[in-house]
């Protein structure tokens, strides 16, 4: 078909217009287009209630831990220094800089609780991302698109709790053949990952396999923005601590003491 | 013009050798990271960035300090820096280029690094100094390309390059400013987190960058019949002087601010750096010889050897060295250091990290040697 050339103009100017229209309106809309089509749920706001003296209870129990990795296909790699953790157990002291010493909280001395990623209201990590690959979902899950990531890892200097793992070579390599779950995808060497509260089961209704497994009843799950809900019944009548509130990261992981 | 680089002594064609045998070896450890991915370097969970990063970090000062031969000679008609402002804008070519391939080796994925253009994320200060640093690769080659056929044909450089030429001065700041910027915005890594750290790149950046271009005259004069003479060092040497005493002092701010404070998180990094905590892979040993050659540096850039030829080529030396160890090692490393989790994790650069190094830095250095070759043809009038 013979364009003459005003007829080329005409489609050169319309097209840019598309183009270029498309990527302002995603600049300034952020994280609404980058959601991936997920609705922001008014007021919504998920969050988590760990409860420490129940984890300390159970002692070296990691079936939360085995049900998400397991879930997630998340490999099992020997060398710790380069393993991928989506839920970990880890000191208190540790996680929480500061909140004990030597004579107060004794009762808490050596205990264990499970980490995850906090799911900020403010991330650092969805902030720095270079390609909007890490993004905040309108119930606060903070999402990662590991096609788009280009495995800079920057999120990772910006996280200051440690919750994001690298693929620092083939996880599959670590993936028994028989154990891989099929109705979750594996991934492949040079991205990031990290929990995403199980976000493909929240979509279905459910609580995420972490909270699932847990026999100890260790951790209620909920909108925080809903009176009643689990996670509000929890937080109402103990004293509850976040990791490292004064970053202004504000994360949604609560810690029961 | 571009038919100079055929045409050299022996010496040139061993150098071309010699900088090919760097390269070949960066790529085929490359080629071995490719495909087994980043876990055959030294970086872990916890020290996410390792080499890569800290020798982009050196690499966009030493690319940003073109602006302190360019700035007196264009706005203050400084006449002596007349023969190397183009060795200037030459070596800032070279130096982001380095960088570029700094991030690209360093990438998980990529081959989808223009994913960073195609979803541009204006929050991001990567997605920002992706951007200034591509332009400021176009601003220097256009600039030394532009000025350099006018003298080739013996003309006056076209006045359109005039207003590039003034662009590229504040360009040249802004890079490094949002390269700092990458660091100290981030929440919970203390030793980065500092409003200095912009103030301190440039510091560090208006030294070790004159340094080098002062190394890089001096093997010229010796090696090649591209004699800028004296002055121009002289000016660089005072450059050198005082940029580097402001990094110094800079330094000291920061340990000033975090041992009287008494913050623990604070004052970590810093220990850490300096001190160590018992790890067999303490950055402790490279950090005081960084420290060292500071000293040493200022001790003869205040002396009457710094009216020596060779009091202020070693002074240059070791003020390069040490800025290299600290910003191209330390700042970045130890910014890892201790980790979120308190721990302290051990980072040592592999032999494949180290090649692939290296081979990046070959590349400059090819990248230079081409485009000086050039440069003193076309000054010989050949």
């Amino acid at each position: 078909m013979e364009l003459t050339r005003l007829e080329f103009l005409n489609k050169a100017w319309r097209t840019g217009l598309v183009i270029f229209g498309g990527a302002s309106f995603e600049l300034v809309s952020g994280t609404s287009l980058t959601a991936g089509g997920q609705p922001a749920a008014a007021g919504k706001r998920l969050a988590m209630a760990v409860d420490v003296r129940a984890c300390m209870k159970a002692g070296q129990c990691v079936k939360c831990i085995n049900a998400c990795h397991r879930g997630h296909n998340v490999p099992a790699i020997p060398d710790v220094k380069r393993a991928i953790t989506w839920i970990w157990r880890d000191d208190l002291e540790r996680a929480m800089p500061g909140v004990m010493d030597s004579y107060s909280g004794t009762a808490f001395h050596g205990a264990k609780p499970v980490l995850l990623c906090n799911q900020c209201g403010n991330p650092p990590c969805v902030r720095v991302c270079p390609t909007g690959a890490t993004w905040k979902r309108g119930d606060g899950i903070v999402m990662m698109d590991q096609h788009r990531c280009i495995g800079c890892r920057y999120c990772m200097a910006a996280c200051p709790y440690g919750s994001r793992s690298f693929n620092w070579n083939d996880p599959r390599r670590y993936l028994a053949k028989k154990l891989i779950n099929r109705d979750y995808p594996t991934r492949t060497k040079g991205t990031v990952e990290k929990c995403d509260f199980c976000a493909e089961r929240i979509d279905r209704g459910r609580e995420p396999l972490c909270a699932a497994a847990c026999t100890e009843k260790a951790i209620s799950f909920g909108n925080l923005h809903e009176d009643g809900s689990a996670v509000r019944k929890a937080l109402a009548d103990r004293i509850a601590l976040r990791r490292k509130p004064e970053l202004g990261t504000d994360p949604a992981v609560y810690y029961l003491l | 013009m571009i038919e100079k680089v055929f045409l050299g002594p022996r010496r040139y064609w061993l150098l071309l050798l010699t900088l090919g045998v760097f390269i070949a070896a960066g790529l085929f450890f490359y080629i071995q990271q490719s495909s087994e991915g980043l876990a055959v370097t030294g970086m872990s969970h916890s020290v996410s960035w390792g080499l890569y990063i800290a020798q982009f970090t050196f690499l966009v000062g030493v690319a940003a300090s073109a602006v302190t031969v360019v700035l007196p000679y264009y706005l203050h008609d400084y006449k002596a820096f007349g023969r190397i402002t183009i060795l200037g804008e030459f070596l800032a070519v070279s130096s982001v280029f380095m960088c570029l391939l700094f991030i690209f080796v360093d990438l998980g994925q990529p081959f989808r690094i223009l994913h960073v253009i195609l979803y541009p994320s204006p929050t991001s200060l990567m997605f920002w100094d992706t951007v200034v640093l591509f332009m400021y690769l176009v601003l220097n080659l256009v600039i030394g390309w532009t000025v350099l056929s006018a003298e080739y044909r013996g003309t006056p450089p076209p006045s359109w390059s005039k207003p590039l030429i003034y662009l590229s001065i504040p360009w040249a700041i802004s890079i490094h400013t949002v390269t700092a910027f990458l660091y100290a915005g981030l929440p919970g890594r203390h030793l980065w987190l500092s409003a200095i750290i912009a103030a301190r790149f440039l510091a560090s950046a208006f030294s070790s960058g004159p340094a080098l271009l002062l190394i890089l005259c001096r093997v010229a004069r010796r090696y090649t019949d591209f004699d800028p003479g004296n002055r121009p060092e002289r000016a660089l040497g005072v450059i050198i002087t005082y940029a580097f005493s402001a990094h110094v002092f800079f330094m000291l701010l920061e340990v000033f601010t975090a041992f009287y404070s008494g913050i623990p998180s604070h004052r970590a990094p810093l220990v850490r750096l300096f001190w160590g905590w018992g790890d067999p892979a303490s950055l402790t040993p490279y950090l005081w010889i960084s420290t060292a050659l500071a000293l040493a540096a200022l001790a003869l850039l205040y002396s009457p050897a710094r009216r020596r030829d060779s009091g202020l080529f070693i002074a240059s030396i070791a003020v390069f060295a040490s800025v290299w160890i600290e910003k191209g090692f330390g700042f970045v490393v130890g910014g890892f250091i201790p980790d979120p989790l308190e721990r302290i994790p051990a980072y040592r650069p592999t032999l494949a990290e180290a090649a692939i190094t290296a081979g990046v830095w070959a590349t400059g250095i090819l990248i230079f040697t081409l485009l000086f070759k050039i440069t003193a043809a076309v000054r010989r009038k050949d």
